[in-house]
């Protein structure tokens, strides 16, 4: 018989390897979504306990305390409070580690205080040797009433002995180990008398947070329990300091570290790394490694998926029943598909340079780096992980802003952030740079492709800071500006987190982005492919009018005939005036247009509308039919001064919906969208026509 | 004597007495920078701030201005 699985929630501080034990609990049985209404990640994942129990693992946002200062660590006692929350657990797994488990403790002492079954689990015990700590164990377990497992979750040890705690979580202890109320017992008891059948701790959650989920009134509460602000901090100042003492007391009795073997490699690489001359050269040769590395590596996998689909349209257009099935398989579906699948091969290193650096806890040095330059413009240290992380996606970056604690700060950050490459313009800039710019190498090494890249990320990234500079000036915003980071020990990233990451990420660009970009792909193969009677319709008698139908070039004509009276056709003429002085046709202006939903349809709009055009008997790649493309004066359609129009244009204008839809929940009002959409497009508009006018 | 960590040269350590409690983030506190807690000052970023910071066996950075917020005394055996 199987039972209802044990719901299991992951608790504890960042960098305490919290998310490695998630990926040893769960493998690949893994989902993620989001918290109704709000953008936080919730990931859920299964796990087997044995061969009749089942437990759903949900792994909460890191957080170093229940008092929570931002929506993710909201998110911790929003669930822990609501005990009608269908995700309400019924054990909870504090994750710790070996070398930071004082500080660990608080958390675990917190939420003990909720008398929920809790486990402790201690990690990154292989490094308990290296550093000379040992561990009393069943002593511990006493002293902290609860069940310890010690853990590696990168060596992969005592996973087991978790899940055995939690099939049997019903033995857990759940008394409190500490009494917190003692620091002001008058107060708790009144607090007591009055709501006695709730626990104290909860109500103090309810007091010095934003949450409600007691049913009680607030406002009753408010009125005779409040205290000033002052007070209230003096009393959670009282109640760390307690916690504190009673971990200062635990694990003076169940901890022995001999101090000799505590060297601090940490600060020693730290005076490297952080250096005022070699931290920044380290920083540089970082970035400019990750530039030329994703541009080299996947332009090999990149060019074989472009030339497999290009080739799988002109086999399905001569080897399936020619009719206008077979023509939305090889001239909407096919290229549609190979436009999505394109991006894998950069998105999938972006990912993986992001996450080895989050993991081994470099990106934390970064922004210790980084504070002091970035508050000129009126960024914190902290916006240095959203700018980073949005050259793969501004829309996890943007939400990745949310522990920026000062608004100013991470308003800024959020309206600036969009001017980052991402990756979605990536594939644009790939095949235009291809065009335009020669394969040549300086001093042997370094492409010049390369380095046209490297210089449309400095340009987007320049754009970011002139933007938020010009923003600290306009925006009249006070508010109060603290920072605090932590910096972790420096870690080989694991191999599974990273995997896992890359998967996940690149799996919901697939299907997330991917949707649009097919479904925008068969619309325009329908407009491209259908038109008006009088002209469309009527194509093959107007054609052989000028041209003769047995003349080689007779196809040709016809097609492109078709084209460009076309429902497609007609909408780009319409608007050709407008983006004629930027050096753009109709053809490209269609590719613009469709492509404000998500840059990355340009390239697939482009290959869908050539791959209309052309009569089908040539297996071209979309690289060789926008090199074919000639204007109506013989020159080639992608010049230089077009491709550079072009870049420039992609590099600032705000083509994402999504992003625009990201900013509008973070900033909770359409002003800050339709800001950025307006200022971004404008900028982007101006300076295309700028860049076409002095080039041609 | 008693200094703020502002003031502290790379490598010195001292025992943290006070703070205006209005002001210093709760998250620090959590961190353990609390009053009897030793501090240590790591390093310094590049143009004077932030500064970075062992307290309690926590590895954290903190701006200058708050740095200022927090009085320490030095504790002469503790800096041979």
């Amino acid at each position: 018989m199987t039972k209802d699985p044990i719901k299991v929630a992951l608790i504890g501080n960042p960098n305490t390897g919290k998310t490695s034990v998630f990926n040893q609990l769960t493998g690949l049985h893994q989902q993620v979504g989001n918290y109704p209404g709000i953008t936080v990640e919730k990931k859920i994942g299964a796990c087997k306990l044995n061969e009749t129990t089942k437990a759903t693992i949900i792994d909460l946002p890191g957080t170093y305390s229940l008092n929570a200062s931002s929506i993710d660590e909201n998110v911790v006692i929003e669930l822990l409070m609501n005990k009608k929350d269908v995700n309400y657990p019924d054990v909870v797994v504090v994750v710790s580690e070996v070398e930071n488990l004082k500080r660990n403790l608080l958390l675990f002492t917190q939420i003990k205080d909720l008398e929920i079954p809790t486990v402790l689990v201690i990690n990154m015990s292989d490094r308990m040797q290296l550093k000379g700590i040992e561990l009393n164990i069943p002593l511990l377990e006493k002293e902290l009433q609860t069940k310890i497992a010690l853990v590696s979750s990168r060596k992969n040890i005592g996973i087991e002995k978790i899940k055995k705690l939690i099939l049997n979580y019903k033995s857990l202890p759940t008394k409190p180990c500490l009494n917190a109320s003692s620091i002001d017992p008058e107060y708790f008891d009144k607090l007591k008398k009055a709501f006695p059948n709730q626990l104290v701790y909860k109500l103090w959650l309810v007091i010095t947070q934003d949450v409600n989920f007691l049913n009680l009134d607030r406002n009753e509460m408010k009125s005779s329990f409040t205290k000033s602000h002052a007070d209230l901090k003096r009393l959670q100042q009282k109640e760390t300091i307690k916690r504190y003492q009673f971990i200062n007391e635990t694990l003076k009795l169940g901890q022995k570290i001999d101090q000799s073997k505590a060297s601090d490699i940490r600060a020693k690489l730290d005076r490297v790394i952080t250096h005022k001359v070699f931290g920044y050269l380290i920083f540089l040769v970082v970035l400019f490694g990750i530039f030329q590395s994703i541009f080299d590596w996947s332009s090999i996998p990149m060019d074989f998926i472009d030339s497999s689909f290009a080739n799988l349209a002109s086999y399905a257009k001569t080897n399936l029943p020619a009719g206008e099935f077979t023509n939305l398989i090889s001239e909407g579906i096919i290229p549609g598909i190979g436009g999505i699948l394109i991006f894998i091969p950069q998105i999938a290193f972006l990912f993986l340079f992001i996450s080895v650096l989050e993991e081994s806890g470099y990106m934390s040095r970064v922004v210790f780096l980084m504070d002091k330059i970035m508050r000129r413009y009126g960024l914190s240290g902290k916006s240095i992980v959203p700018l980073i992380s949005g050259t793969a996606c501004a829309i996890p970056a943007i939400m990745g802003a949310r522990n920026i604690e000062n608004w100013k700060e991470r308003l800024i950050t959020i309206l600036v952030t969009p001017f980052i490459t991402c990756s979605a313009r990536l594939p644009v800039y790939a095949i235009l740079i291809s065009l335009i710019i020669p394969k040549q190498r300086i001093f042997g090494f370094l492409s010049l492709q390369g380095l046209t890249l490297m210089g449309l990320y400095l340009l987007g990234f320049g754009m970011a800071l002139l933007s938020a500079y010009i923003l600290n000036k306009v925006l009249k915003i006070s508010s109060k500006s603290y920072f605090v980071v932590e910096m972790p020990s420096y870690k080989i990233p694991l191999f599974k987190n990273v995997a896992i990451n890359i998967i996940e990420k690149t799996k919901a660009f697939v299907f997330g982005a991917g949707k649009i970009i097919l479904a925008i792909s068969i619309v325009l193969w329908f407009l491209g492919s259908h038109g008006p009677d009088a002209t469309f319709g009527n194509a093959q008698n107007i054609v052989s009018q000028s041209i003769k139908t047995t003349d080689p070039n007779y196809e040709n004509k016809l097609s492109e005939f078709k084209l460009e009276h076309s429902y497609i056709g007609t909408i780009g003429k319409y608007i050709e005036p407008a983006i004629k002085p930027l050096g753009y046709d109709w053809k490209i202006g269609i590719a613009v247009v469709s492509s404000f939903a998500a840059r990355e349809v340009f390239v697939g709009t482009l290959a869908t509308i050539y791959s209309v055009g052309n009569h089908g008997d040539e297996e071209a790649t979309i690289k060789e039919q926008m090199k074919n493309e000639i204007r109506e004066d013989g020159s080639k359609t992608f010049n230089f001064a077009t491709g550079i129009s072009l870049l420039i244009y992609y590099a600032l204008a705000m083509q994402c919906i999504s992003t625009l839809a990201i900013v509008k929940k973070e900033t909770n009002s359409w002003k800050w969208p339709l800001v950025q959409l307006i200022f971004m497009s404008g900028l982007a508009y101006l300076s295309a026509l700028l860049a076409y006018q002095i080039l041609q | 004597m008693q200094i703020t960590v502002g003031d502290l040269k790379i490598g010195q350590k001292g025992i943290i007495v006070d703070f205006d409690i209005d002001t210093i983030p709760l998250k620090l506190l959590e961190m353990g920078c609390l009053p009897g807690n030793s501090i240590e000052l790591i390093q310094i970023a590049p143009f004077g701030c932030p500064l970075y910071f062992n307290v309690n066996d926590s590895h954290v950075a903190i701006r200058l201005e708050t740095a200022k917020e927090i009085k320490v005394v030095i504790n002469p055996k503790n800096n041979d």
